[in-house]
């Protein structure tokens, strides 16, 4: 399998947002086909003394090294991607995420994450996000086996 | 070394790859027996029936689990000493043939959120002890158990030929099968049942099977251990875990059980069916962050497993050499975390159940065996955890590729490497005396550091080599002891002090000389010298938490109890305190570890729904250890005569011992013995250890006293009626024995404290017959 370069992350402008968190409502109707956002939702918006900040899976892929079952890969376009089939819920990504960027909503036992799909580009009536391509070795980042060493 | 984030399906360990012809294995598979059952969901941790197989009969049923087995045994180990209980006689010994074998689970057994939820608790009339044994393990068997639909498997009877019982969770169907063309040998039996039983050939469908077996080791000994199998889809090996002390295996091989297989068709995060999944989730997460972000600065499980304790304890005297002679020793660095660090593999996901994210379970990939039949084979060793790596400084094996070997065959063999480590070590002790020798040993040089000569040990007794030595040093220091003294070739009170086995069980590899409630640790136990069920040597020595009668025995009964209480749940340990939140210390009870007790008061009311507070957990595991004490009463053990142990485990035996310690113990005969400077400088080496000897015998003694007091037993350490039925129990039966056991002792003149109590002292209760009042 040719293995993959680059990937889409999110950036965000934080001088754009409005704080209207029509991204997140974009997301979880990606993955819950809700439209309330906030836990269902894999990106997440919040506002930071005078300004907004934004936390999401940046798909630096140090997951990939945790799943006992094979769930999580990195895709051909490289995004870190979740399995929900082969997920058995154990929350070890979600507990290890150093950016806690691996969801787990009440709705269900498997987390989710962003895959950078663009549709909280599409609904941010700001454009204060953007997908940007990243190399991968740039950003990937293996800790598992220097933890306490 | 490979860097992470490599695809699962292009690593590589460099292993040697089998060719069998699977026509051929299959083709000996003939059903003697079938089951069909209704496949069901589980209800808040428990599937409600067990299943009976019986190897003579070819009987297979299932038991229905009430709502008062729940409440009185809980689950886990406590169903399987009501299944025992239900099934055997007092005069049941190891190889009788109502004697089971029995697999449990507990209702917590098979989460995936909150680390080390995959323990499976077996039990059986050890070959050992004569009376029952207990032992948990990892590995995806329990788990898989429960989900293809029971909360416990029994096996009584023996088979005639060669037998495998298939539990298949997909087709709800149990089988009985002959298997005459498998190995028996873990590493190969494991993998080929693997291969047969999955659905289709690919990792993920091979990790859907967990199989027991045990090898050829087993056979020959009473230190067979039962391997418990777990899919690694990164490696592509059937690893495992052991289910060690006690002879499982021995017993295992004499029903003719080659393998034991349980295949699930599918599983995810909620097959356990909890009452309150997020809240499961959430307290997981919790721990998993924890251990994130603080395990490497405490005990570094991640990295090294269980061997992180090796350099701790030789720093704090305390890592057995010699055959215990000894706490620390000068090459002991030699086999310290980082020499090990550098042989595991280190990239990859560790847990032997789902989502234990403390991954103690380390290995070696690509190790080239020196020895033996596999000679030249490259294989996977699973392990050295500490207990192995400290059996190799107990028989002086400084070298780590040596321990490797040592584990390696200990578990293909099916054999306990603590049994026999701690016995091997025995008989080197006894060769460096002259008391055995070359030709005693069947030509074996077994003297301290031979690892080539341990090696043909095991060779040799898994072949069932019928030397007379071979013979009787399998079945453990116990044998050997009776076999010396008989033949008259040593001093009977060194030999039975020298030799670390207590109930016929060998001790597990902790030096106890200078922790007291360590010793009642070992010694005031069920099954006999496992420090599963209380370690408390850094509390006593060097914390000084516990320095009354009164609190050691406190700690002895709660710390037994709490730890029991993993056991009847399906649970791992060791994420109760080999992980600690960080502001543990400024806690009330730090040793108790506060928030992770809250933790599993959370998680068995999130699964079960139950309403329970942490004095209910203590409670349910004091209703299954007094059970299991009451019933060693029945078979005639249980007593205190039972629970003696050697000296050195209490102190120096030989005057090597004192000399290489001197300072310390001739502090103690000043301070504790009352002993002037001037009276210790008359004495001769032999007279300060008969005084040493004389003290710590009785201390024993009054830790017995304060312990039996505080646990509710008579001062022969029995279980009284009155206790039981505190505790809820109403089995007329079972009342009656104990009621006439107390009276036969009190004939006996057996109801008196055990201890010398001097001016000034007391014993626990002057009342006599204080359990009635």
């Amino acid at each position: 399998m040719a293995i993959p370069v680059t990937v889409k992350v999110l950036k965000f402008y934080p001088d754009k947002c409005n704080g209207c968190l029509d991204c997140e409502k974009a997301c979880s109707q990606i993955h819950f086909k809700s439209k309330e956002g906030g836990e269902k939702s894999a990106i997440h918006i919040f506002k930071k003394e005078d300004t907004y900040q934004m936390s999401v899976c940046d798909h630096r892929g140090l997951c990939l090294d945790m799943c006992p079952v094979g769930a999580l890969e990195r895709r051909k376009n490289g995004i870190v991607w979740l399995d929900k089939n082969t997920c058995i819920g154990c929350q070890a990504c979600v507990g290890f995420c150093p950016i806690g960027a691996m969801r787990k909503s009440n709705a269900r036992i498997e987390p989710f994450k962003c895959i950078s799909c663009g549709a909280c580009v599409r609904a941010c009536p700001e454009n204060a996000l953007e997908l940007i391509e990243k190399n991968i070795d740039d950003i990937k980042e293996v800790v598992y086996h220097k933890l306490g060493v | 070394m490979v860097k992470g984030q490599v695809p699962i399906l292009e690593y590589k360990t460099g292993n040697t790859q089998h060719k069998w012809d699977f026509k051929r294995l299959k083709s000996g598979h003939k059903i003697l027996a079938k089951y069909k059952y209704k496949k069901r969901m589980l209800k808040r941790g428990y599937a409600d029936r067990t299943l009976y197989i019986n190897l003579s009969t070819n009987v297979i049923k299932e038991k229905s689990v009430t709502n008062d087995m729940k409440k009185k045994f809980t689950g886990g180990r406590g169903f399987g000493l009501k299944l025992l209980w239900d099934s055997i006689k007092p005069t049941t010994r190891w190889d009788s043939d109502e004697n089971e074998l029995i697999i449990t689970t507990g209702p917590l057994c098979g989460i995936t959120q909150y680390p080390g939820s995959g323990k499976s608790l077996c039990l059986t009339i050890s070959p050992s002890t004569d009376i029952i044994c207990d032992s948990n393990v990892g590995g995806f068997f329990g788990p898989y158990l429960k989900f293809a639909g029971f909360d416990a498997v029994e096996i009584q009877g023996k088979a005639k030929k060669e037998i495998i019982v298939v539990i298949n969770g997909e087709k709800g169907e149990v089988t009985i099968e002959t298997a005459p063309y498998e190995e028996t040998n873990t590493h190969l039996i494991n993998m080929q049942l693997t291969r047969i039983y999955a659905s289709e050939d690919s990792d993920k469908s091979r990790q859907k099977i967990s199989v027991i077996s045990t090898g050829t080791g087993a056979e020959h000994s009473y230190w067979g251990c039962l391997n418990f199998s777990f899919y690694d889809i990164r490696r592509k090996e059937t690893r495992v875990k052991q289910a060690g002390r006690g002879g499982l295996g021995t017993v295992f091989r004499d029903k003719k059980i080659k393998a034991i297989v349980t295949k699930v068709e599918k599983f995810d995060g909620v097959s356990n069916n909890p009452a309150d999944p997020n809240t499961v989730a959430k307290v997981g997460t919790k721990l998993h962050r924890e251990i994130r972000d603080l395990d490497r600065h405490q005990c570094n499980m991640r990295t090294v497993g269980t061997g992180h304790l090796i350099d701790i304890m030789d720093a704090y005297d305390l890592l057995p050499t010699e055959n215990y002679r000894f706490g620390s020793f000068p090459k002991a660095s030699k086999i310290y975390p980082n020499k090990f660090y550098n042989l595991f593999t280190k990239i990859i996901p560790d847990g032997c159940w789902h989502g234990c994210t403390l991954a103690c379970s380390k290995t070696v990939d690509g190790y080239k065996l020196m020895t033996g039949p596999y000679k030249g084979e490259i294989v996977t060793v699973d392990g050295p955890e500490y207990e192995t790596i400290a059996c190799g400084s107990n028989m002086s094996i400084w070298d780590p590729l040596w321990i490797l070997e040592f584990n390696f065959y200990c578990d293909t063999y099916g054999l306990d490497t603590i049994s026999t480590g701690t016995a091997i070590a025995f008989y080197m002790e006894m060769y460096e005396y002259g008391i055995l020798n070359k030709k005693r040993c069947d030509g074996l040089e077994l003297c301290f550091g031979n690892a080539e000569a341990v090696l043909e040990f095991l060779h040799r007794l898994a072949k069932g080599d019928k030397g007379n030595f071979i013979k009787v040093a399998s079945k453990g220091v116990r044998r050997v002891k009776d076999w010396i003294i008989e033949n008259g070739w040593g001093d009977k009170q060194f030999i039975e002090d020298s030799g670390m086995e207590s109930k016929g069980l060998e001790f597990s590899e902790y030096v106890t000389k200078e922790s007291l409630a360590m010793q009642g640790g070992y010694g005031l136990t069920l099954k006999g010298p496992q420090h599963d069920e209380a370690w408390l040597i850094f509390m006593d020595m060097v914390n000084d938490a516990i320095p009354t009668f009164a609190d050691k025995a406190e700690a002895l009964h709660y710390f037994p109890m709490w730890r029991t209480w993993f056991g009847l749940n399906g649970l791992c340990k060791l994420p109760w305190n080999d992980i600690e939140p960080a502001n543990n210390p400024e806690t009330d009870e730090p040793a108790k570890v506060p928030e992770h007790v809250q933790n599993y008061v959370d998680l068995q009311n999130a699964v079960t729904g139950w309403k329970v507070d942490k004095k209910e957990l203590i409670l349910q595991s004091e209703r299954c250890y007094n059970w299991q004490r009451a019933m060693n009463v029945w078979m005639g053990r249980g007593q205190r005569k039972d629970d003696w142990i050697p000296f050195r485990a209490m102190g120096p035996v030989s005057e090597m011992e004192y000399i290489s310690r001197k300072d310390r113990y001739d502090k103690q005969l000043v301070e504790k013995l009352g002993y002037s400077k001037n009276d210790i400088e008359k004495m001769d080496v032999h007279e300060k250890l008969n005084h040493i000897y004389d003290f710590r015998r009785n201390e024993y003694e009054k830790l017995a006293d304060a312990v039996y007091y505080r646990r509710g037993w008579t001062p022969n350490g029995v279980p009284t009626p009155q206790k039981m039925k505190a505790l809820g129990f109403t089995n007329s039966k079972m009342l009656k024995m104990l009621q006439k056991k107390i009276k036969k002792d009190e004939k006996a003149g057996l109801n008196k404290w055990g201890g010398k109590y001097t001016k000034g002292e007391k014993p626990p209760s002057t009342n006599k017959k204080y359990w009635e009042k």
